[in-house]
């Protein structure tokens, strides 16, 4: 099997099955490195048994490819050491501190506690909460928890970091906030790969895919999928692109 | 910090930030101990008699003044048998003795109000005991082994140990791991590098130590305040009670590889684990007064084995080679269910 170097995700076939039912079937795609690459899908179109996949919490029923450089078959727990992930339900300890936080997870990943001070120094002076260390992260607002998740997810700066779903139930305003700072992160080398729901977002993205059925059925930038299916917004693209689907709920 | 110390201190910091839970585990078996060893007996005490005498002789004088010094009974003086059925019904006097002479023999007839059967037996034998004892015709010896003044705190210490390691270690572990597969904190680990035989430690180990600092305590107050006695068992005690946390973190491990939320969770251990302890395990019922079904149940409940092996420990002070056959149950049905968690725990994650 031959990879291309450059690149940070790309998978071949790759196809999980859950019994008779095939989650994902024989999808492959290349995601460069420092790319944004966002993927979509409706529910239930197997974006999140996908992802999984290439975290290494799931086992391909079929297919190969390499996360980060590494095979996802054989050296699955070598990826979990250069990804980060962030997911759908905002996940961090509510009943510890903002800085327990990033503390609990920058040890999890390994760091020195040099490191560790270094980071979380960064973190608060980037996201502006120096004064807010102290807090539980059950008393923050949503929106700074969001930003706060990304930190933790990306303080160990892993070549490629999975966000599912990362900006649902936030408003407008700091939707914006959380993007600039994947803009950020891109602009470091990171790679982003992003689910999303908000087709809006899409539009951030440098590629975009879109799931239908277990497929991809469209793999290309934002403009050229417009062009392509003759539509202004992304939203129509993924209207059009979607509307054969049997699995939507 | 290593990563399974980190994993620890934050399991550590949860515990302790919920006061409320903390609070409840550790005063809960503090008040359950007080509360069967001194408020709850099943002895009798100040059972309250009149007597019926209708002719005075030696031997009637004999036994009122028995019936008045004994520190049982509450001897509310004479009465006529026409007042005792107002006495008994109104409730201001719990059992009437009656001494007759027939044909110059001493005859007695116990009325008892057995409202409350339990009470109604043992005063009815009580009062059996201060008349016959007068007539010294047979004498019957009674010796009660191991418990000589038949204190009930004895019997429920084992029994209350058994139910507070099954609340702690299967159903707060099972709470929370599930609560962190919930709030999604669990997919944050299970990406990251950690094995997910860390995790599962770094989330026994503070459930394990806190039962620990349970147990000291539960057994400083049973070895002085309920004044059991001390002796060499101790240390098997306390070897069997390690046994039986860790079985009971087994089980919490068990239920929380097989549901999803944490209310399920919170019903699946106190439904199919606490109820049985409660119920089945011989703490309040007799195993051998059970139907037979109901027996063979309660064999593969793990409290039962426990609660036998303490009383054999500590009430009847027998060495560790008479709960041989409890120890390997116990430890066993630990194997198998650690096992099975763990293996469930993998295969739940990949």
């Amino acid at each position: 099997m031959h990879y291309y170097n450059d690149n940070a995700i790309s998978v071949r076939n790759l196809t999980k099955c859950f019994g008779s039912f095939t989650a994902v079937d024989h999808i492959s795609f290349d995601v460069a490195k420092g790319e944004i690459f966002g993927f979509l899908g409706a529910n239930g179109a197997g974006k999140t048994t996908a992802m999984r996949m290439l975290c290494g919490l799931s086992v391909p029923t079929a297919g190969n490819g390499q996360v980060a450089g590494c095979d996802i078959m054989t050296r699955a727990e070598a990826i979990k050491h250069r990804i980060g992930y962030m997911s759908q339900k905002f996940s961090l300890y509510s009943g510890l501190t903002v800085e327990e936080n990033i503390r609990l997870f920058s040890t999890i990943y390994g760091m020195t506690s040099a490191r560790i001070k270094e980071a979380s120094e960064r973190v608060f002076k980037e996201l502006g909460m120096e004064d807010m260390r102290g807090a539980f992260v059950k008393d923050i607002p949503v929106g700074w928890r969001q930003k706060l998740a990304f930190a933790v997810a990306t303080i160990h700066k892993p070549e490629v970091v999975f966000l599912d779903e990362p900006t649902g139930g936030v408003d407008p305003v700091t939707r914006r906030k959380f993007w600039e700072l994947i803009y950020k992160a891109s602009s470091d080398g990171m790679t982003v790969f992003v689910t999303t729901h908000y087709l809006d977002e899409a539009e951030y993205c440098n590629r975009i895919s879109i799931m239908v059925d277990g497929r991809i059925s469209a793999l290309d930038s934002p403009a050229a999928l417009k062009e392509k299916y003759h539509a202004t917004t992304i939203d129509e693209v993924f209207r059009i692109v979607a509307q054969d689907a049997q699995r939507a709920d | 910090m290593s990563i399974f110390q980190s994993l620890v201190r934050k399991e550590a910091l949860h515990i302790i930030r919920d006061t409320r839970t903390m609070v409840i585990t550790l005063l809960m078996p503090i008040v359950l101990l007080l509360l069967f060893g001194f408020a709850i007996s099943t002895e009798v005490n100040d059972v309250r008699v009149v007597a019926v005498v209708d002719q005075f002789t030696d031997e009637t004088r004999d036994i009122l003044q028995r019936l008045r010094v004994n520190e049982y009974f509450t001897f509310q003086g004479l009465t006529t048998p026409e007042d005792v059925d107002a006495l008994l019904r109104s409730g201001k006097t719990d059992a009437a003795l009656f001494l007759r002479k027939e044909e110059g023999v001493l005859k007695s007839q116990i009325v008892v109000d057995a409202s409350n059967t339990n009470t109604a037996q043992t005063a009815t034998a009580y009062i059996r005991g201060v008349v016959n004892g007068s007539s010294a015709k047979s004498l019957i010896l009674t010796s009660t082994l191991y418990n000589q003044q038949l204190k009930s705190a004895y019997n429920f210490v084992p029994g209350i140990l058994g139910m507070i390691f099954i609340l702690i270690c299967a159903i707060m572990t099972s709470v929370s791991i599930v609560r962190e597969k919930e709030t999604g904190t669990m997919s944050l680990l299970l990406v990251s590098p950690v094995k997910p035989r860390t995790i599962i430690l770094g989330k026994l180990v503070p459930y394990f130590l806190l039962s620990c600092v349970i147990l000291t305590v539960m057994l400083l107050m049973a070895y002085t305040v309920l004044g059991l006695p001390v002796s060499s068992s101790v240390i098997s005690v306390i070897a069997v009670s390690l046994l039986y946390i860790i079985l009971s973190l087994s089980i919490g491990l068990m239920v929380s590889t097989v549901v999803d939320t944490q209310l399920t969770a919170l019903i699946v251990s106190a439904v199919m684990f606490m109820l049985p302890v409660i119920m089945l395990s011989g703490m309040i019922f007799p195993v051998d007064n059970m139907p037979v079904v109901l027996q063979w149940i309660s064999n593969i409940i793990p409290a039962r084995w426990y609660i036998e092996a303490m009383r054999k420990l500590m009430v009847q002070q027998l060495a560790f080679s008479y709960i041989l056959k409890d120890v390997l149950i116990l430890l066993i049905m630990t194997l198998v269910l650690l096992a099975a968690s763990i293996v469930k725990f993998r295969s739940s994650t990949r």
